[in-house]
């Protein structure tokens, strides 16, 4: 029995269609508080759609769902209040300073003045980023962009951060510097969704789900899916799958 | 939270010179353009005379035709065979004949004719000039006679109404007015959603707890204050620079703005809900906006001589109605009394867009 505190995202048949083309059908899982969970699957697999669902800004058709304890139906505005969320395009605004994007978020957030000024020197000293706190987040490199738009996705302590393919375009070093981020605020009770390309960054997972055509085909640790399909690499993993369908 | 949004647009404008160049320097450069380069007003136009009279009367009325700035004296006829010879060489556009005995005459209240001869080679200035020629002539006849009939038999009697010296700037102050806020307000709102649409920064704006309602404001208030700073810039230059009279109430006028560009900002709102890049968003606020409102809002072509399609096109036009509400006011200096008409139809058609904006962004979502 998993004592329901500790579930930080739930999900029972959550489905959604758009007229005759179902994007997400009957999705179920369930996301530990502090576990990273990896969202893994094929472009158009309706990894968008169920991830716009459990962040409040799509109603399902049908299913349920809460999101940090809250129901996807009627509560979406806490939902929305307890949960962060950044996108491979990193989401801040490039004609603002880095300070300014913090205070601007943190005041979106609803922080107050105190607050936004404590977030953003412990930002700033976190990330060490003194010499370009006055810079246009255009000017700064894109490895510390990314950083930044992790920190500010976590201005307002969320419980749950969504981080939608967050590494896209980015190389391999900073990746890993920035899966160091994503374990560290993991370590911190932070629970982390991530959806995902890379499946060496599959690995990195404490569990994934595969999804393929709107269903979810596999879940489970790393381990387990290379066991089940007893192959040596997640990326062996997602080729049976999405082999598996293509026969169909 | 809609305070450091409001704070985030401005910052967005003040750092991006191409919308502060749109944004500040469109107005002036239109106003500018439609003022002198393709004003329709004639100025200084070369003119002969040929004045049989030489009385006190005849230097009279010369001395009214070119004190009023339409005409300058390029010759003086001696000899009826002289105004064929200045018309060929193209040194006048224009030549009057003043009887014999004008004076006498005008006092014996007997009939004169006076001729005005154009050069009607170039239709448009020919037409003008005719009509600045006639005014004056009407004009300086009612100075010496203000209960006499007309005098003249060689031209019909023209009325012009509130503009009796055919002043362009009449027409195109408010017309400029109103391509301009609509373009501002619709363009750069629906370009400024688009951009954060393309960027990315729009999902994680809706991400957050911030209401559908606060996303707009935080976008439609800052250009709201800039298009109403436009609105009295236009409006200034319109008077100060370029001759527009002011007779109304300055509270109304802008009043008429405020509900005008409201308009536009909902339009562009609206906009920017179908469009998801900048292109898009520009392209469609062109089409959509800045045609008709050159083309059917009166503004430049006369709605009473379109064909009845066009006519009914140009009724759902918020330009016309502005510009009825503007000239009216500015011109006539009417009231709530002559505009209730047109301010209705804007405050309607502000309500209903707003209503529907707002709307649309939130159906998006389900």
């Amino acid at each position: 029995m998993v004592n329901q505190e500790n579930i930080a995202v739930k999900a029972k048949q959550l489905t959604r269609k758009f007229g005759d083309f179902i994007a997400t059908k009957e999705l179920t899982l369930e996301v530990k508080k502090g576990e990273i969970f990896g969202f893994l699957g094929a472009n158009g697999a309706g990894k968008t759609t169920a991830m716009r669902m459990l962040c409040g800004l799509l109603k399902p058709s049908s299913g349920e769902a809460t999101v940090a304890g809250f129901d996807v139906y009627k509560e979406a505005e806490k939902i929305k209040k307890n949960i962060g969320y950044m996108s491979q395009k990193f989401s801040l605004y490039e004609d603002l300073k880095v300070t300014e994007n913090i205070s601007l978020f943190g005041g979106i957030y609803g922080l107050n003045r105190k607050e936004i000024k404590l977030k953003t020197q412990n930002i700033i000293e976190d990330l060490n980023l003194h010499s370009v706190a006055n810079k246009l987040v255009r000017a700064i490199p894109l490895g510390w962009k990314q950083k930044l738009a992790f920190a500010v996705a976590q201005v307002h302590d969320p419980k749950i951060i969504f981080l939608d393919e967050p590494t896209g375009g980015v190389d391999p070093l900073t990746r890993r510097q920035f899966w160091n981020e994503i374990y560290a605020s993991a370590d911190r009770g932070l629970t982390i969704f991530v959806t995902t390309h890379y499946m060496d960054e599959a690995e990195y997972c404490h569990r994934v789900s595969i999804m393929v055509d709107g269903e979810v085909k596999a879940l489970g640790t790393p381990r387990e899916l290379k066991n089940q399909y007893q192959v040596n690499s997640m990326d062996d993993v997602f080729t049976e799958l999405a082999r598996g369908t293509s026969t169909k | 939270m809609l305070k450091g949004l409001i704070i985030k647009e401005f910052r967005h404008i003040l750092r991006d010179p191409k919308t502060l160049l749109i944004l500040f320097g469109m107005p002036l450069l239109q106003l500018l353009l439609f003022g002198f380069a393709l004003s329709t007003e004639i100025k200084n136009a070369p003119i002969a005379i040929l004045d049989h009279a030489k009385d006190a009367q005849s230097y009279a009325l010369q001395s009214k035709i070119f004190s009023s700035g339409y005409f300058r004296q390029q010759e003086k006829l001696k000899n009826e065979k002289q105004i064929a010879q200045s018309f060929e060489g193209g040194k006048v556009k224009l030549v009057l004949v003043i009887p014999p005995k004008f004076a006498e005459q005008l006092a014996n209240g007997n009939h004169v004719e006076i001729q005005v001869i154009v050069d009607a080679s170039d239709i448009n200035t020919g037409i003008t000039l005719q009509n600045y020629a006639q005014s004056i002539i009407q004009n300086f006849q009612q100075q010496i006679h203000p209960t006499s009939k007309p005098f003249m038999q060689i031209v019909p009697k023209v009325r012009m109404m509130f503009n009796p010296e055919l002043k362009s700037v009449y027409a195109f102050v408010p017309g400029v007015s109103a391509l301009v806020l609509i373009l501002i307000s619709a363009m750069l709102t629906s370009v400024t959603i688009a951009r954060e649409k393309e960027l990315g920064t729009m999902e994680v704006i809706s991400i957050s707890p911030l209401r559908t309602q606060h996303i707009i404001l935080g976008k439609v208030l800052p250009y709201l204050l800039l298009s109403m700073i436009n609105a009295a810039f236009i409006i200034l230059v319109g008077i100060w620079v370029l001759g527009m009279p002011m007779n109304g109430n300055v509270l109304i006028l802008l009043l008429e703005c405020l509900l005008y560009v409201l308009v536009a900002l909902a339009f562009g709102v609206l906009i920017s809900v179908k469009a998801n890049t900048q292109q898009e968003a520009m392209f469609i606020s062109l089409l959509s906006m800045m045609l008709p409102t050159i083309i059917l809002s009166g503004f430049i072509f006369p709605v009473e001589s379109m064909p009845w399609g066009l006519q009914q096109i140009s009724k759902i036009i918020p330009a016309s109605y502005f510009i009825e509400a503007i000239k009216s006011i500015m011109i006539k200096g009417g009231g709530f009394d002559l505009i209730w008409k047109p301010t209705l139809v804007l405050a309607f058609m502000a309500t209903l867009l707003i209503i529907l904006s707002i709307k649309q962004l939130k159906t998006r979502t389900n």
